[in-house]
C-alpha cells in the first residue's frame, strides 16, 4: 500500500477529511469558475450551507452535455497560466469534454496511478510497458506518470503495433502491462496466429486493465493466455483519469480512492440518492483537484458501492466491476441488457472468444437483436449440426439468464473489427 | 482407409468462397473433389484435396477457421444399384451417418464414396467385416481404390 495513511484511515477520520476538502472544492469551484457560480446561484445554493457531507444533496447534478457545452475552457477553475496540460475524451458521441490540469493536479494524478500501480502488486521493480494510447486520451500518460512516479521503469509504446509490443514484452522484460483488456486479449490472438513459437516470458506477472468495461470470463481468459495476474482499474477523463478506483490483491471489488473523491450512488431515473449497496448511477465530486474540480458529476456508470473489510486492508469502498455506461445500456422490447452481461453469457461456452458484436434494429414495433460471434478452430466443427446447436446454446443462456431472444450469427474470424483501443461492442441501427 | 478432408467455415456472403480457392491456387493446391453444406448465414465447405497439410496451413495463416480431420472413404463400383448393399448392411448394424458425398475417381473408375460416422470406428469394423474396399491415401494425393 502506498499510502497506508490514507487508504487504510477509519471512517471517522476519512468523513472529516472529506467534509473539510469537499468545502474548500465547493467553494473554489464557486469562487472561480463563472458556470458553477452561475449554476449554483441559480439553485440557491451557497458553499457556506456546507455543514455535513449530506449538504452536498442540495448541489445540482452535473451532466456531461453541461461539460460540453463548456468547451474547451469553461469548466477551469484557475488561470491559463496555471495549466499545464489538457485531455480530450474521444467525443465519439458528441463534443470533446476537455480537462486541463495544474501542475498539483498532475502529482495527484500520478500519487493516484502509483497507488492503483502498488494495488496490483507493482512497485519501482517493476518494468511496465504502458500500451494504453499515449494523447489527449488519458490512459497512456496517467499509466505514464503512476510509473514513474512509484520508480517502476516505463517502457512507453503507446497501443498498436501488435508484433512489437510482444516482441518488446520479450526482449525487455516487461512485468507488468497496461492497456485495455480488449486489447489484452488482441496481442494474445495475435501471437497464437502469427508467432507460433511466441510464449509470454515467465517474467511478465500482471496487468493492469480498464477504459472498457470488462467480465470475470475476460479476466481469466487474459490471466490464463498471458500467464499473469489481471486487475481491473477504473477512471474517466472528466474526473481525472485513471486512477479513480482499483482493484487491490482480493481481485474482489475496486476500491475508490475516497480522500480525493467522494462518491454517491442515484437511481439514473429520479436522481434520488440510494443507501450503499444499491446498484444504480455513480455520481462523483473531487475533492483536491485544482483546474477542473467537478461537482456531483455523474458518470453514466452503473454499479454498487459497499463497504466491507478487505484482506488487503484497505478501508475505502469498493465498487463493483462496472457493469457498464448508463448510455451504452440497451433496452430490448423493455429489458435492460448491457453489453457485458452478453459477453459473460457467451464466454461462458467452452471454446468461444470474446470477439462478438451486438446489432440491435428494429423491425416494424420489434427490436431484433443480433450477436455475431467469431467462430475460432476451438468451436468450429465440420458438422452443421455441431454448429447449429452451439448457436442455440448460447441464445438459450441469452433468454434464461438475461431474458432476451437474440439471433445468434456465426461469423468468420477477423470479421469483426479489433481494437487497440476501447472496443466498439454495440451496433445500435435503432438511433438513426 | 482414413482420408484427411478439409473443412473451412465460410460465411453466406458473396466472394467468400472465391477467396479460400485463390489461397489454395496461390499454394498449387490442385481439389479432387468439394461440397458446400449450408444454412442460412454460414456454409462448411468440405473438400479432399492433393495436398491437404500444406492447403490447411495456407488457410490458416489466411485468417480461416478451418480443420482438417480423417473421414472414411469406400471404393464402390460405379454402377446401378452398388450403393445399396452398403446401406442395407449400415440399417441393419444400426450404423447412423452424419453426412456423406460421393464422387468419381477418374483414374481408378471407382464410385468414392464418403463417410462421416456417429461413431466411426463401429463402422469400419463393419465394413472390413463386409469385405468392402476402403481406399488407400497415397502421398501426396491421389486415391487408390
Amino acid at each position: 500500500m502506498l499510502s497506508p495513511d490514507r487508504e487504510s484511515m477509519n471512517l471517522g477520520a476519512l468523513r472529516e477529511l472529506q467534509l473539510e476538502r469537499l468545502r474548500w472544492s465547493v467553494g473554489h469551484a464557486y469562487e472561480h469558475n463563472a458556470f458553477y457560480r452561475a449554476k449554483f446561484d441559480q439553485a440557491g445554493f451557497r458553499p457556506d450551507q456546507l455543514q455535513s457531507l449530506d449538504d452536498l444533496r442540495r448541489i445540482p447534478f452535473l451532466t456531461k452535455q453541461e461539460m460540453r457545452s463548456q468547451a474547451p475552457y469553461g469548466m477551469f477553475a484557475v488561470p491559463m497560466r496555471e495549466v499545464v496540460r489538457v485531455h480530450a475524451s474521444s467525443g465519439t458521441t458528441g463534443n470533446a469534454t476537455v480537462a486541463g490540469y495544474t501542475r498539483g493536479d498532475i502529482e495527484l494524478w500520478a500519487t493516484l496511478m502509483a497507488r492503483t500501480i502498488a494495488s496490483a502488486g507493482g512497485s519501482a521493480d517493476d518494468i511496465l510497458q504502458v500500451a494504453y494510447g499515449y494523447g489527449l486520451f488519458t490512459g497512456g500518460l496517467g499509466a505514464h506518470y503512476g510509473g514513474e512516479k512509484i520508480g517502476a521503469t516505463v517502457i512507453p509504446i503507446s497501443g498498436g503495433n501488435t508484433e512489437r509490443q510482444l516482441k518488446l514484452i520479450s526482449e525487455f522484460g516487461t512485468t507488468m502491462l497496461a492497456c485495455t483488456p480488449s486489447y489484452a486479449i488482441n496481442m494474445a490472438d495475435y501471437a497464437a496466429r502469427h508467432l507460433p513459437d511466441y510464449r509470454f516470458p515467465q517474467a511478465l506477472r500482471r496487468g493492469i486493465f480498464g477504459a472498457e468495461p470488462w467480465t470475470e470470463a475476460m479476466r481469466g481468459e487474459i490471466e490464463t493466455r498471458m500467464g499473469i495476474d489481471a486487475y481491473d482499474i477504473y477512471g474517466l477523463s472528466e474526473v481525472i483519469g485513471p486512477g479513480v478506483a482499483c482493484e487491490c490483491s482480493e481481485k474482489r471489488g475496486l476500491h475508490v480512492f475516497e480522500d480525493m473523491f467522494l462518491v454517491e450512488v442515484i437511481d439514473p431515473e429520479s436522481g434520488e440518492v440510494l443507501p450503499e449497496g444499491s446498484q444504480g448511477e455513480i455520481v462523483y465530486t473531487s475533492l483536491t483537484k485544482e483546474c477542473c474540480p467537478v461537482v456531483r458529476y455523474r458518470s453514466r456508470d452503473i454499479t454498487r458501492l459497499y463497504r466491507e473489510g478487505c484482506a488487503c486492508g484497505r478501508t475505502l469502498i469498493k465498487m463493483d466491476k462496472v457493469y457498464g455506461r448508463s448510455d451504452d445500456m440497451l433496452i430490448i422490447r423493455g429489458v435492460n441488457v448491457f453489453p457485458s452481461q452478453v459477453e459473460a453469457v457467451i464466454m461462458q461456452v467452452e471454446g468461444v472468444e470474446p470477439h462478438y458484436e451486438i446489432v440491435v434494429d428494429r423491425h416494424g414495433a420489434m427490436d431484433d437483436v443480433e450477436v455475431r460471434v467469431e467462430v475460432s478452430e476451438a468451436i468450429f466443427s465440420d458438422e452443421l449440426k455441431v454448429m447449429n446447436a452451439l448457436a442455440e446454446q448460447i441464445a438459450g443462456r441469452m433468454r434464461s439468464t438475461l431474458g432476451i431472444s437474440a439471433k445468434i450469427t456465426l461469423v468468420e474470424p477477423s470479421s469483426i473489427e479489433r481494437s487497440t483501443g476501447k472496443a466498439v461492442r454495440v451496433i445500435d441501427r435503432r438511433k438513426r | 482407409m482414413n482420408i484427411p478432408q478439409l473443412s473451412v467455415f465460410l460465411e453466406n456472403k458473396p466472394a467468400r468462397l472465391q477467396s479460400v480457392l485463390r489461397v489454395l491456387a496461390e499454394n498449387a493446391v490442385n481439389i479432387k473433389f468439394l461440397t458446400i453444406a449450408e444454412v442460412k448465414d454460414f456454409g462448411i465447405l468440405r473438400m479432399i484435396v492433393d495436398k491437404p497439410e500444406a492447403a490447411h496451413a495456407a488457410l490458416r495463416a489466411g485468417h480461416f477457421t478451418c480443420s482438417l480431420a480423417d473421414v472414411l472413404a469406400v471404393a464402390l463400383d460405379d454402377a446401378s444399384g452398388a450403393l445399396l448393399p452398403l446401406m442395407e448392411t449400415f440399417a441393419s448394424r444400426g450404423i447412423n451417418i452424419e453426412y456423406m458425398y460421393a464422387f468419381t475417381d477418374r483414374h481408378s473408375a471407382k464410385a468414392i464414396t464418403i463417410f462421416r460416422f456417429e461413431d466411426a470406428e463401429a463402422a469400419k469394423a463393419v465394413l472390413m467385416e463386409g469385405g468392402y474396399r476402403l481406399v488407400k491415401w497415397v502421398a501426396p494425393g491421389e486415391l487408390q481404390a
